[in-house]
């Protein structure tokens, strides 16, 4: 169907207020994009809610897993994906690291006027094509159009639903002294590629965000280790906010080993110009999975086994806190080492 | 070689920290002070607190972390004049990342620009050059601020847009000069620091002459160095070895990249540009005599403060925090009553919670907070 | 302060403006090379030189010698460290480093 064919769109192909406004613009811009890329019969009667066999869940496991989050990125598209993988990825994930098979789930879009419908399309399909490698329904959905100006483009809200295998008690709060930390690969990948995506910084290298969605790699891990402690993406924030939280919600000091953090060498050298710290950089597919000690080599080999894991690494290890202090202590290939702190806002490119 | 990795090797660190220990141990056996190396640069306070070199030192040599951060030293004054600017409808105002969070009276760049003003953070004065460029109906200001480092980078772009004939440039110049300062600190009279490590970024533009004072009329050591962590250490070893010998020399650990001439380019660029302001004020250290720059006469068309009438003004420095004494070295970050009760990274009151390269800050991010040392 | 990163000269972008392609760990980055460029020399004498770019210029020209000076005198550290293996070792006086 070319652009044309959706009523409200103009020669020059953009979004316009009338596909929010309910009528017909707003039915063929759902039919035309957004049940065309997600649903597997779009001629099917559209209820105003999607609708689950309790039987079919319970087959799954014996809880539901619920989630939500709101995605804005600029730009929209950028080497390694779009605000619709990142969607469909974050949504993945934080249901997966809690040990859930993610079942299905919602997206709702918040259009601003003027926006390519070419863009749309793209993004849409791009999210029906990572729902699909991640093995989950796109089932209900909502769009809004905002006037120009009111939105940057095009915001997305997802939600997911999953089931969580029997018997799994995955928390942030369950790292114990002795437990060891693994990340599945490379830190900071999207944090970096999107700061030099955004184009302002004048940076030209070849990196694309590590956005993918984790659940083959969680299943994999979980079928290896039933007894994993603790899994956390390490979206915004990075590393070091992952890592804050577990020491403070698992009454731990986490000490990670500089040497054994997995970084590009395209990265080292955004965060050496720019002067951060890929600690605090955010990734969109890598996660921090806590197990016990004399689980690390299957957990290890489970991870390396799964593409999205080939670079897997023990990076640290739970030790009690000292005098009840929590904390992330990072020893340095120096013998030394310092306090990696929660990450207070973002990390700003500095020139001293 | 790639000049990065080389000079982090943690073997060679090993016996460093080993020799620095060996000689640090031979000047206790004749003094009971501790000897205090005050690295000037804040670049220097980030790579000493990011590889935690502090934690490996004897216990009887102590660093100062001195005024080379020069976003710390930024007056609250001159971040309300920048305010006043980036508030305008037609400017675009730029401003290198660090500056965002510095607050002034008014607030900072960042919560200007959520209150509407369009500020944008660039990685080079010519990237704001670019959008001058690129958006002709708009005013672009650059916030030029730094040392001898980067005050070459802002008197190019100048020279650059006047050669272009690009008008709708111009730049708010903060630059600051670390001589000057020095010799302040030099003339206090309870300046207990024994030698310097000194700044290798802004010697590779200066070159190592200007600190010849140092050693003739204040019979102290600076050892130039470069900012990893061999550098430093290596620095430090060549400071502590003048201690122990009791010779003040200027020396030269970073002469892969600072010659003694400097880079006479740069400074002709600089001189071409700018000249010296009478006065100039520090945040945490007060005005300084001949410390800062201002666009010669002949360029004052690209004067930003001039094209938008905004007159300096002066706000003093927030009460609690006691920074000036923290730059200086008669206390720690951790002595400092503010430190970590009204005066955090999240929320900076004082110069040197600022920036990651500000002694206070760096204390809090890589130490933990109060207590901790 | 004053942020200062080794990279590569990889291509002359344009000898007007001074402008070259400056590749710093497999980032790439338009950088003004004026203050590193000899009178008289076309800036295309600076391709493969190291040099040490802070916010976008070009401020000193890394030399590699120099750099490897350096790292001598670090290595003799260790030996002056402990003279007796450094007489044990004898003969061998500290020569060039390696590479």
């Amino acid at each position: 169907m070319s652009d044309h064919t959706i009523p409200g769109v103009g020669a020059d192909g953009r979004i316009t207020l009338a596909h929010g406004g309910g009528g017909t613009a707003m039915r063929a811009l759902i039919d035309g994009v957004f049940l065309r890329a997600f649903s597997d019969n779009p001629a099917a009667p559209q209820e105003d809610q999607a609708r689950f066999a309790m039987a079919d869940l319970a087959a799954l496991g014996d809880r539901l897993a619920f989630t939500t989050d709101s995605f804005v990125v600029d730009p929209l598209e950028f080497p390694g994906g779009d605000i619709g993988t990142l969607a469909v990825c974050g949504t993945v994930n934080d249901l997966a690291v809690g040990g859930a098979r993610p079942v299905a789930l919602s997206a709702a879009f918040i259009l601003a006027e003027g926006l390519d419908l070419a863009v749309v399309r793209r993004i849409a399909a791009s999210m029906a094509a990572c729902a699909r490698a991640a093995g989950v329904r796109i089932v209900t959905g909502d769009t809004k159009v905002v006037p120009r100006g009111a939105c940057d483009g095009l915001f997305v809200t997802t939600t997911g639903i999953g089931v969580i295998r029997p018997g799994c008690a995955i928390s942030i709060a369950s790292g114990r002294p002795g437990d060891v930390v693994i990340v599945n690969g490379t830190l900071g990948d999207h944090g970096a590629a999107i700061l030099c995506a955004r184009g302002d910084l004048a940076l030209d290298v070849t990196l694309g965000s590590d956005c993918a969605p984790l659940n083959g790699l969680t299943e994999a891990l979980l079928d290896a280790v039933p007894d994993v402690r603790c899994m956390r993406d390490a979206t915004r924030g990075g590393l070091a906010g992952v890592l804050t939280e577990l020491a403070e919600a698992s009454l731990v000091t986490v000490r990670i080993d500089e040497a054994a953090l997995p970084v590009r060498p395209e990265v080292a050298g955004v965060c050496e110009i720019l002067g951060l710290d890929p600690l605090y950089l955010a990734n969109e597919g890598k996660l921090a999975a806590v197990v016990p000690a004399a689980a690390a080599d299957v957990a290890l080999a489970a991870m390396r086994a799964h593409p999205l894991g080939r670079d897997a690494a023990v990076i640290g290890r739970l030790e009690t806190a000292a005098s009840g202090r929590s904390a992330v202590h990072l020893a340095n290939r120096f013998g030394g080492q310092r306090v990696v702190s929660m990450p207070s806002g973002e990390q700003l490119p500095r020139i001293c | 070689m790639r000049f990065v990795d080389e000079f982090r090797d943690p073997e060679l660190a090993d016996r460093l920290f080993s020799e620095i220990a060996r000689v640090a141990e031979r000047i206790g056996r004749t003094r009971t002070r501790p000897v205090t190396v005050m690295e000037v640069c804040g670049g220097h306070t980030h790579t000493i607190f990011r590889y935690a070199l502090e934690t490996r030192m004897p216990e009887n040599v102590e660093f100062a972390h001195g005024p080379g951060c020069p976003v710390c030293v930024l007056p609250m004054g001159r971040i309300d004049d920048a305010i006043a600017i980036a508030r305008r409808p037609e400017v675009i105002f730029t401003t290198f990342g660090d500056a965002m969070r510095v607050p002034g009276a008014q607030g900072t760049l960042l919560q200007a620009r959520a209150a509407g003003a369009d500020v944008r953070m660039v990685y080079s004065p010519l990237d704001a050059l670019a959008l001058a460029r690129a958006n002709p109906e708009r005013q672009v200001v650059f916030f030029a601020l730094g040392f001898e480092t980067t005050a070459p980078s802002t008197a190019l772009t100048v020279l650059r847009a006047a050669a272009e004939g690009i008008g709708n440039f111009s730049i708010m110049c903060q630059h600051i000069t670390i001589i000057p300062t020095l010799r302040a600190l030099l003339s206090q009279d309870d300046f207990r620091v024994d030698g310097f490590i000194g700044p290798g970024h802004v010697s590779m533009v200066i070159g190592t002459r200007p600190y010849d004072f140092i050693a003739s009329e204040f019979h102290r050591p600076l050892v130039v160095a470069g900012f990893e962590p061999l550098d430093i250490l290596q620095s430090l070893l060549m400071v502590l070895r003048q201690v122990d010998a009791c010779t003040a020399r200027i020396e030269n650990q970073y002469a892969r990249v600072v010659y003694a001439d400097g880079n006479p380019a740069a400074m002709a660029a600089i001189d071409r540009v700018y000249e010296t302001r009478p006065a100039c004020e520090w945040r945490g250290l007060g005005t300084i005599a001949g410390s800062g720059l201002s666009l010669r006469p002949a360029w004052r068309a690209f004067d930003a403060e001039q094209r938008f009438a905004v007159t300096p003004h002066h706000v003093a420095d927030p009460g609690a925090c006691r920074c000036g004494d923290v730059l200086t070295g008669r206390i720690r970050p951790t002595q400092c009553p503010a430190f970590g009760t009204s005066c955090t990274p999240d929320c900076p009151s004082g110069a040197l919670m600022v920036s990651s390269e500000g002694a206070c800050a760096a204390y809090y991010q890589y130490q933990g907070q109060k207590g901790a040392a | 302060m004053c942020l200062g990163i080794p990279g590569q000269v990889t291509a002359i972008l344009d000898e007007e403006s001074a402008m070259a392609e400056v590749e710093i760990s497999g980032v790439r980055r338009a950088v003004n090379v004026l203050c590193v460029a000899e009178t008289g020399h076309p800036l295309s004498s600076l391709l493969g030189t190291w040099v040490l770019v802070h916010v976008g210029f070009a401020m000193s020209r890394i030399e590699e010698d120099e750099a490897r000076e350096t790292l001598r005198l670090l290595a003799e550290i260790g030996e002056l460290d402990s003279e007796l293996a450094t007489m044990r070792a004898s003969a061998q006086a500290p020569t060039r480093d390696h590479e």
